[in-house]
């Protein structure tokens, strides 16, 4: 009884997160205002955070609003701002090829979408199927340090990099 | 939770952000859609992670994310090195390479 109830709640809350996701990803390529898609991109990523709690990734899902929403929407509005986007709605925000980019993302959307169902048609995940983060922090602390290490060497050489390309001469 | 659900979600995100990244032609609207893109790769892990009771897909979504972020970083650096040099960040009047 108390599975049952926990499940439908579990799917209204998914529907509610993916209506969100979905309308915000749709306003972030066709609005004319550039601050408002940033916004717009504030609402898809919390959504996107929100389905890996759901998922039971409970570090995926804060790392997800700490590092996009905390970070790389303000980098984004730095650079908005840097490059003097009027504030107001803009015209010329999308190109003449959007027929064709229109055409390729229907395409994309309906093989995905053909093949997923296809294949994984009504498989259900486990029930329960929480990973805890100390089991995440033991994986990438064993298993992936390497790559880990990597990861920060790659972060030090994009801040270098962003730093060189952006100085004045 | 059904799987396809999950993959679903990903599959429209990822096929929005294509769409993005053909039709926009302001740099920062690209970037942006990049991260569509990136977001949809991390729902598959982690829904994939979560199938096979594994978790290497949250690893592998964290490393993502970090790729994500250093991606950003450069990619605003270079459209703000375009602004600098042509006052606009229209990507369809950088065209001197092509033949």
């Amino acid at each position: 009884m108390l599975l049952a109830e926990t499940q439908v709640a579990q799917h209204i809350a998914f529907g509610v997160i993916a209506a969100i996701v979905v309308g915000g990803a749709l306003l972030v390529v066709t609005t004319n205002n550039v601050v408002r898609a940033a916004l717009y991109l504030v609402a898809v990523l919390a959504g996107v955070g929100a389905s890996f709690l759901l998922l039971g990734a409970e570090f995926v899902g804060i790392t997800q609003i700490l590092v996009y929403i905390g970070a790389i929407v303000v980098l984004f509005l730095f650079g908005i701002m840097l490059t003097r986007a009027p504030i107001g709605s803009e015209l010329r925000l999308t190109g003449r090829g959007w027929p064709a980019g229109l055409a390729v993302a229907i395409a994309i959307a309906g093989v995905l979408g053909y093949a997923l169902i296809d294949q994984f048609g009504n498989d259900k995940l486990p029930p329960g199927s929480q990973q805890y983060t100390a089991q995440v922090s033991d994986s990438i602390f064993s298993t992936y340090l390497v790559p880990f290490e990597v990861v920060s060497v790659l972060l030090l050489a994009a801040l270098v990099g962003a730093i060189v390309l952006a100085r004045k001469e | 939770m059904l799987i396809n659900e999950f993959l679903l979600l990903g599959a429209a995100l990822f096929a929005i952000g294509v769409y993005g990244v053909l039709a926009r032609r302001n740099g920062v609207m690209v970037l942006m859609s990049i991260e569509l893109i990136l977001n949809a790769v991390n729902i598959n892990l982690v829904a994939f992670g979560a199938l096979h009771q594994d978790v290497v897909g949250q690893v592998f979504a964290l490393f993502v994310i970090t790729v994500a972020a250093a991606e950003v970083g450069v990619g605003l650096a270079i459209v703000l090195l375009l602004y600098r040099n042509r006052q606009s960040i229209d990507l369809d009047e950088v065209d001197s390479m092509s033949g």
